[in-house]
């Protein structure tokens, strides 16, 4: 490469490119009213595949929902919803073996549902009781499970990106037949970390998929005030990366994208980037409100993208389910994740000991008499602090 | 036993650990063919292949990523920052990420295997950005072991054992002494253990602590200080994250005085944190104020380094002040 300048083709009057000479086109299966198109190339699916996505979709639509409402109840401190990115999230994970390993960036719930983690698990975390895995340590919806091979959640966004490289990396160097996976925001991919993260993927030749989630804002700041070139697709390119762009709220779109993009990775010992366009139709989180930064009517329009419906009208084409049994479902989960709230919430929190646990490998002795110094506080005053007290 | 230097003894402690530790890859910039701007990963490409020891883009933030999620799969990951006054746009991923990896998960995920390697410290010529000293903002974060060797032989037990240690480490290699101390160094494989700090000379009057370059300083100004009849006790700290109170409050229950050396700059160093533990520990045993004897407040300055640095004749001086108090 060190000689390229000496071999590149030249021209003799002056020529720019911009950002329309790269044509990036969206790749989409599914119609509206839930038919493919008449020349589109289906992704490897069959039912029990169909059902398993769409129980998926079903269990995140209520644990959504029921969850923000708990928020609003004053019942959790925080909530995230993936609403309207069911699609991208879900799609994409189907596409993966369970030995890939999940880097996500906060609004992946889905994924780890798909993969298996319980309702209970769920609960446990975003109550911070005594079963939560992650001992109480993290806001609601930082989830992680090393045995559905989901990496614990980190508020700092894109931190994940170069994380990602480099667990990829390990699988090569291993000889595991296994990807990495990572999402991210179009916001996030602002930062130096996208930056680092891709370009060392690229060059270091790691077999790693970068699953943008462009759902237009960034908290408030929409797309046209995060970035002025063509999307995010575009960059993949320019790291010499293999790139798809596609519509994120069709399943099957990015179902197919991500199925190849996985055989490509594993392949050529090579990351590859999709872009999948899609609206967050919820708040950021049950900290803002919409309303101040977007109008009802764009929400309404893109309402009419719902990924769950379209992709439950295919399933309903395809004699798969039926509006009953969707209703059936709905209400299953309703009631499961209501009962669940209830055990979750009575559970005492994680025992005062385990403060000092994990931030190395074993406590330090200063750290241990911190600890001791203050239980003993504690046992003086046990009424400032009743959720530990009685308990030491 | 073997004459080297502290690189070569680094270089040494590497392929050491490479040639036990299928697993182990080292990375940065400029460190694979080439062998490191300073010649520490010298020949470890050779040996041991592309793959487990390369070039990575100039993306000190990627590095500290990318090493992050490498360790976090099972790898051990050793990674250098060229210079420590370049570990800044990783600071993120140092402090939020890599300290926090096991306790975020619930020990679910950690990233043990990760040791970040990079030169340290002035008295090069170097200026404001190959002359820092910055210990201290990685001592505040819980997570984290920090560590700094002051001699060959030091360095080889100290690295080897940073490498191995199930804790992610920063191991701040001297600059100013990678060629310039030469020493007796054992052969084959040994661990010095870490969190534990090391009296180098037993003395009645005063303790002198210092870590890695500034060693060799603080001794020579107690050699000074014992020709004018004061007994100097000096001690190598070697870990700073987590630091060995019991070895220091012991030798200052006995000395009754304290003076800690640091180039780093005074204000926010480490040693006002062992300054503020030492007297609560041995308030009653002290005949003096502790005493420290650091860098200048103020960025690393080219022509007037050898003003700023807490020197030979500062820490005399700090010496006779202390006894005489």
């Amino acid at each position: 490469m060190s000689n390229a300048p000496l071999t590149n083709e030249t021209v003799h009057r002056v020529s720019f490119l911009d950002k329309a000479s790269l044509h990036i086109p969206i790749l989409r299966i599914l119609q509206a009213d839930g038919t493919t198109y008449e020349n589109a190339v289906l992704p490897v699916i069959d039912k029990p595949l169909a059902d398993k996505i769409f129980d998926t979709c079903v269990f995140t639509r209520v644990l959504d929902e029921r969850m923000l409402g708990a928020q609003r109840q004053g019942r959790i401190s925080f909530y995230m919803t993936c609403t309207g990115e069911e699609a991208s999230i879900i799609g994409s994970t189907a596409a993966l073996d369970k030995d890939d390993v999940i880097l996500a960036q906060y609004r992946e719930h889905a994924s780890l549902r798909y993969r298996g983690f319980s309702t209970e698990q769920f609960m446990n975390q975003m109550f911070s009781n005594e079963k939560d895995l992650g001992k109480g340590r993290q806001m609601p919806i930082h989830y992680g499970s090393r045995e559905l091979n989901y990496q614990t959640i980190s508020s700092p966004l894109a931190t994940q990106i170069p994380q990602a490289t480099g667990v990829a990396y390990g699988m090569k160097l291993q000889g595991k037949r296994n990807v990495a996976i990572c999402y991210f925001g179009e916001g996030a991919a602002s930062e130096g970390d996208f930056h680092a993260g891709l370009n060392m993927a690229a060059v270091l030749k790691a077999p790693v998929i970068f699953f943008c989630r462009n759902n237009g804002y960034a908290i408030s700041t929409p797309t046209e005030e995060q970035f002025a070139g063509n999307g995010i697709a575009s960059r993949g390119v320019g790291y010499g990366m293999h790139t798809i762009r596609v519509d994120g709220n069709d399943m099957l779109a990015v179902l197919a994208a991500t199925q190849q993009a996985r055989a490509y990775a594993l392949e050529h010992n090579a990351p590859v980037l999709i872009e999948a366009m899609t609206y967050r139709l919820g708040a950021h989180s049950s900290s803002d409100d919409p309303s101040g930064y977007r109008s009802k009517d764009e929400e309404a329009k893109w309402q009419q993208h719902d990924p769950v419906k379209r992709f439950k009208l295919w399933m309903i084409n395809k004699g798969w389910t039926n509006e009953a049994e969707e209703a059936t479902l709905f209400e299953r989960y309703r009631e499961e994740v209501l009962a669940a709230v209830k055990v979750a919430e009575k559970l005492p929190i994680p025992k005062l000991d385990e403060i000092i646990e994990d931030v190395l490998d074993k406590p330090t002795p200063a750290l241990k008499k911190q600890l001791k110094e203050l239980k003993e506080h504690i046992n003086k005053y046990p009424k400032a602090y009743p959720k530990s007290a009685g308990r030491l | 036993m073997a004459q080297m230097n502290m690189l070569h003894a680094i270089n040494e402690a590497l392929s050491i650990a490479m040639k036990a530790d299928e697993r182990m890859v080292i990375f940065g910039e400029d460190v694979g063919h080439f062998g490191g701007v300073f010649r520490a990963t010298s020949g470890l490409q050779e040996q041991y292949g592309r793959e487990r020891c390369f070039n990575t883009p100039l993306t000190e933030q990627g590095i500290a990523g990318f090493a992050n999620g490498l360790a976090s799969y099972g790898m051990t990951a050793v990674a250098e920052i060229q210079f420590a006054d370049y570990i800044f746009p990783a600071f993120d991923q140092i402090v939020n990420e890599s300290a926090k990896f096991r306790y975020r998960s619930g020990n679910q995920f950690d990233v043990g295997g990760l040791t970040f390697r990079t030169p340290y410290g002035g008295g090069i010529a170097g200026g404001h950005y190959h002359s820092q000293s910055p210990e201290a903002y990685f001592t505040q974060t819980p997570g984290l072991k920090v560590v700094v060797p002051r001699n060959p032989e030091q360095a080889k037990g100290l690295l080897l054992a940073a490498i191995r240690d199930p804790n992610p480490v920063i191991f701040f290699e001297p600059k100013r002494l990678y060629r310039a101390s030469v020493g007796e160094v054992p052969a084959g494989d040994y661990q010095i253990e870490l969190g534990k700090a090391q009296v180098v000379k037993q003395g009645r009057d005063i303790t002198v602590l210092a870590w890695g370059a500034q060693m060799e300083i603080v001794e020579k100004a107690c050699e000074r200080a014992e020709k004018e009849g004061i007994s100097c006790e000096i001690i190598d700290l070697r870990t700073l994250a987590p630091w060995d109170v019991d070895t220091v409050a012991k030798s200052v229950t006995k000395t009754g005085r304290l003076l800690i050396n640091h180039e780093a700059p005074l204000t926010g160093g480490f040693a006002g944190e062992i300054a503020a533990t030492i007297q609560q520990e041995c308030f009653l045993s002290l005949e003096s104020p502790i005493s420290r004897v650091c860098g200048l407040d103020t960025p690393y300055p080219l022509i007037h380094e050898k003003e700023y640095m807490p020197d030979e004749l500062k820490t005399f001086e700090a010496i006779k002040a202390s006894v005489a108090f």
